[in-house]
């Protein structure tokens, strides 16, 4: 079966058959193929079926410029959609299955859509299913079109390694010139990396017999041997997909298959761009038919894989490279017609199979057409870098223009085909030199579709972009290239446009009769060929993403089997003991309101602002007065944005003169640090005041009950704990185990609360003093569930759960500063304008519902009317074991002044009642906390 | 990503920054009266220059701001220097 396979030569392995499948077919092929060059070798052309028709596909190209052969490849149980047959390496016991054919890709019962292409021009869609609504039709036609399915599966340790580095020169492309830039920077002193996008380094230097007067293979070894001697890198299999600001370059190193590439952020002093040109096709009758490839495709095919594509082989060529191609093929054994395209109009004669080419009234026999309509430079990346293209009209080529920063292009792709030009252009960039623009021995007559021409003509195989195509999306008005790439799906196939652009745009010039490089090129984007979304996403997740916070008391909070987990960046105790989270959370708000609950507060923000300007500052920064503040006591307030809204709330102790404590909430400490520093610099003169975040440096352990005075009384502190020596919101410094203490006399729960605040090493002992006097009078720790439970049942509120984007303090219950306060502070303006002043505002209420029934479900909205309008939502809704019914907070629109009234509540179709109460549920005069 | 250098760290991603405000940005004096239109501006109005713009950037990682130069359009980055040598 291996008919188009030679005996000699190549990078292919004979030695190591590997065994494959495709379409159900068994096959074999050789270390070293691709699939697409196995699959030729056996003689199979129709590798796929085109994306609208389903009109049969073989290979154009044998590399990145092949939109045609798309394959999902099964190996070991895994399965890989949308694979690029002509990149894909063979491996042994591989299962292929053409995307877009059932049930095979040589027989696909979709593909008499193909007789129906008179009605399936371009919008097509967009014109017929307009009516009633597209989306009724949406489903079944993605259905129909689109490529290769998404497994379901998991893909276990599918994980893309990230690297990020940097080099002086980064040379991109390991052909003639790429070899020899490497090498010249290399041998310069500089330090360089070379990236190819094949595994094996060389280019298009397989097809020639000598390069200098060695043997092409022997030359690319001794590039290899001097390059890496001289200290450079080389990557193969590696794509340099992108380049991004300041000379980032994305690339990606393919491992073996069934692994996500391993992508390496290489930032590149200086980049030298040597990717090569691509064969482009000839826009003629029936183009599009198996067995029609590009010329360079052919001689790769031949060249590296030791596959002769075709026997009887018609040349189609308008440029002056066809000649060394006709040589390559005739030895190798093809017999070759050369037709000149100028001459007459071409058509392919055959179905599934190529049987000849028909120019006018002439019929040649053939397998096989090979066509080039001249060369394109690969600009890419030099697009993706923000350099400029300049037309030539001698190449009919887009050429690199003004040059974007540190980069360079050589060779082919700087329109350099004569490889002595390419390497004494390479040469020059390689020790910095500017090779400008190349001469050329290059000639081609210029050849571009014809408008009006008969027949359907090609020019995006994948997607079914003809000719025609062009011509309507003109004649509708879709003439910038822009419109017309989205109104035809040109160049949106898989491939990106690769093979298709230059006919698109160079048709649409001719229908409009306008120069081609006016009508201009789409924006070249990365990535210059598809990528798995993992490769982006590498390890960025989870730990190594976020590093969760830790608790000094984690090893005690273990022991005593807490249920840790993440609340705001800290891995802290949810709620303690073994059983239903649900009991075990109730009985710790019933142990806390009946004794005492003990929790690690260790997250609290504790930053300190210290300093002669502190008070002013603090003052500034605070929604409330806080210049106020006695030593020893502490405030509630609101820090707000300049929009005057609700950032962040929390309590600000002053320790004496210049000296403050701002407790923020555990998990806006490094935004509401970030936001003091950035006043304190801008605006203030930051040698008179010092902000020093203390949060991972202090723990705190909360002791909040009814008991919590006998708890800290027999700790034996020398403070006098009674009400009136103590009272709520003030400080007291001691010391315990001869360490700085903190005790601070506020309250989250509504209940007599102290805080206890010491350095982080001495936490263990203060916790184990704690626990103990604690289990004496029946009190027991508490986790983070059962507090969000307590400060509802007091109508405490937690920002960002019980505020949104538009809370201000008076929505909140915290009108006076606003009314009161005279001087400056963040936010103020904004809470005198005429949203501010708006009689509408959504303010906090408490919810309350007739009794037997069950909690209202957080984010529920409260309606009202016909057709119902939502004035506000549930922000917070517990079970109060407390109070023995459910308690919830809300925002409602001038809710303070609907206290009483009742609501419907709505959610997911669903609506109940609720009575409009104020937010505080228990203890509302206050007794508790004072105590 | 950018290379952004702070004046205090030297060159680092542009991850590791966060963007405070065009330079010359004042807080209007709001113990006196501040029409709406003022305040609005102070708060969104931004001048948004093409080319060569003077921003005020933190570097998260030492918490310092400054003064950077760079140009809108080709991404370059001109100058940066702290905020407190260019209030000198």
């Amino acid at each position: 079966m291996t008919s188009h396979r030679t005996s000699l030569g190549a990078l292919i392995d004979r030695s190591q058959p590997l065994s494959f499948s495709f379409d159900g077919r068994q096959y074999q092929g050789y270390k070293g193929d691709t699939l697409a060059s196995a699959l030729l070798a056996n003689g199979v052309r129709v590798m796929g079926r085109s994306f609208k028709y389903h009109r049969p596909r073989g290979p154009w190209g044998a590399w990145v410029d092949d939109p045609n052969a798309i394959m999902t490849v099964t190996l070991n149980g895994r399965s890989f959609p949308n694979c690029a047959a002509t990149t894909t390496p063979l491996v042994d016991g591989m299962q292929a299955r053409a995307v877009n054919a059932w049930p095979s890709a040589a027989f696909d019962i979709k593909s008499g859509l193909d007789l129906f292409h008179r009605w399936l021009s371009a919008g097509f869609y967009y014109k017929t299913f307009m009516w009633p609504d597209w989306h009724l039709f949406e489903p079944m036609i993605r259905k129909m079109a689109g490529l290769g399915g998404i497994s379901r599966d998991v893909l276990e340790d599918y994980s893309a390694d990230q690297l990020y580095e940097q080099c002086d020169v980064l040379v991109i492309g390991g052909g003639a010139a790429g070899l020899a830039a490497a090498r010249a920077a290399a041998e310069a002193g500089k330090q360089v990396v070379l990236v190819d996008d094949h595994p094996a380094l060389g280019g298009g230097l397989y097809q020639m017999h000598e390069v200098e007067s060695v043997a092409a293979v022997d030359w690319i070894a001794e590039q290899v041997r001097a390059i890496t001697s001289a200290g450079g890198r080389i990557l193969s299999a590696t794509t340099a997909f992108g380049v991004y600001d300041h000379q980032l370059v994305g690339l990606a190193e393919s491992g073996p298959f069934g692994t996500p590439p391993r992508l390496h952020r290489m930032r590149a002093r200086q980049i030298i761009l040597a990717t090569g040109a691509l064969d482009r096709p000839i826009t003629f009758a029936g183009n599009d038919r198996p067995g029609v490839m590009s010329v360079d495709g052919a001689c790769e095919y031949l060249a590296r894989y030791g596959v002769l594509v075709g026997q009887k082989v018609a040349l189609i060529s308008n440029n002056s490279l066809a000649d060394a191609a006709e040589r390559l093929l005739t030895d190798a054994g093809a017999q070759i017609l050369r037709l000149d395209p100028h001459v007459g109009a071409l058509r392919t004669v055959g179905g599934k199979k190529l049987r000849g080419i028909s120019q006018g009234a002439l019929r040649h026999d053939v397998d096989t057409v090979l066509a080039s309509g001249g060369m394109t430079p690969l600009v890419h990346l030099w697009r993706h870098a923000g350099g400029k293209l300049l037309w030539c009209e001698t190449r009919q080529a887009f050429l690199p223009g003004t040059a974007p920063d540190g980069m360079v292009a050589i060779g082919a792709a700087n329109g350099a085909f004569d490889l002595e030009v390419s390497l004494s252009e390479a040469r020059a960039a390689g020790v910095g030199r500017n090779p400008g623009v190349s001469t050329t021995s290059y000639t081609l007559a210029p050849l571009w579709p014809k408008p009006g021409s008969k027949g359907r003509q090609w020019i995006d195989f994948q997607h079914d972009v003809t000719l025609k195509d062009v011509e309507l999306a003109a004649r509708e008005n879709y003439v910038s290239v822009e419109h017309l790439k989205r109104y035809t799906t040109l160049g949106m196939a898989s491939d990106q446009g690769k093979t298709s652009n230059m006919a698109g745009l160079a048709a649409m010039a001719a229908v409009q009769g306008r120069p081609l490089p006016e009508v201009g090129t789409t924006t070249f984007r990365p990535p210059f060929v598809p990528m798995p979304l993992e490769m982006y996403h590498g390890q960025h997740g989870k730990q190594l993403w976020h590093p969760l916070k830790r608790l000094a008391l984690e090893p005690q909070h273990r022991g005593a089997d807490a249920a840790l987990g993440e609340y705001g960046g800290w891995l802290r105790p949810g709620w303690y003991g073994k059983g239903e989270a649900k009991d075990l959370i109730r009985q710790e708000v019933l142990t806390a309101r009946a004794s005492a609950g003990i929790m690690d507060a260790s997250p609290l923000g504790k930053i300190e602002v210290m300093g002669p300007d502190a008070e002013a500052f603090v003052n500034f920064i605070y929604y409330n007065t806080i210049k106020t503040l006695k030593p020893g006591h502490i405030r509630y307030g609101f820090m707000l944005t300049e929009g005057g809204i609700v950032m962040d709330d929390g309590v600000i102790a002053r320790l004496d003169q210049n000296r403050f404590v701002i407790s923020c909430s555990s998990s806006h400490v490094d935004s509401v640090r970030t936001h003091l520093e950035a006043w304190r610099q801008d605006g203030n003169d930051p040698d008179r005041i010092f902000i020093h975040d203390l949060t991972q440096q202090w723990a705190t352990l909360t002791i909040t009950g009814p008991k919590a005075r006998d708890i800290l009384s027999a700790l034996s502190l020398d403070v006098d704990l009674s009400a009136t020596a103590f009272p709520h919101m003030s400080l007291r410094e001691a010391r315990f185990d001869d360490t700085p203490l903190r005790i601070a006399r506020v309250s989250f729960t509504g209940d007599l609360s102290y805080e206890l605040s010491i350095r982080r090493a001495k936490a263990p002992a203060l916790w184990d003093a704690v626990m103990r006097s604690g289990a004496a009078q029946g009190a027991a720790p508490i986790g983070i569930e059962a507090l969000s439970i307590l400060r509802a049942e007091k109508g405490y509120i937690m920002i960002g759960k019980d505020t949104d984007g538009e809370t201000m303090p008076h929505d909140l219950g915290f009108g006076i500063p606003r009314l009161k306060k005279t001087a400056p502070f963040i936010g103020d303006r904004s809470l005198h304008n005429d949203k501010a002043n708006g009689a509408l505002r959504k303010s906090l209420v408490g919810l309350v519902v007739p009794s037997g029934t069950a909690p209202l479900p957080t984010g529920a909205h409260l309606v009202e009317g016909t057709p119902p309008r939502s004035l506000g939502y549930v922000t917070s809704s517990y079970d109060s074991p407390t109070l023995g019914r459910p308690v919830a907070l809300g925002l409602v629109e001038n809710g303070t002044a609907r206290i009483g009234e009742t609501i419907t509540v709505h959610h997911l179709g669903e609506s109940r009642t609720a009575t409009i109460s104020a937010p505080c549920a228990f203890d509302p005069e206050g007794e508790r906390l004072h105590a | 990503m950018q290379i952004f250098t702070c004046p205090f760290c030297g060159p680092r991603n542009e991850t590791e920054f966060h963007f405070a405000g065009e330079l010359g940005k004042i807080r209007p004096a709001t113990a006196e009266k501040i029409t709406a239109q003022e305040w609005a501006s102070y708060l969104y109005t931004q001048r948004n220059e093409k080319g060569r713009v003077q921003e005020v950037w933190m570097h998260l990682t030492c918490s310092e701001l400054f003064v950077m130069e760079r140009d809108s359009v080709s991404m370059q980055v001109l100058d940066t220097r702290s905020l407190r040598e260019d209030a000198q």
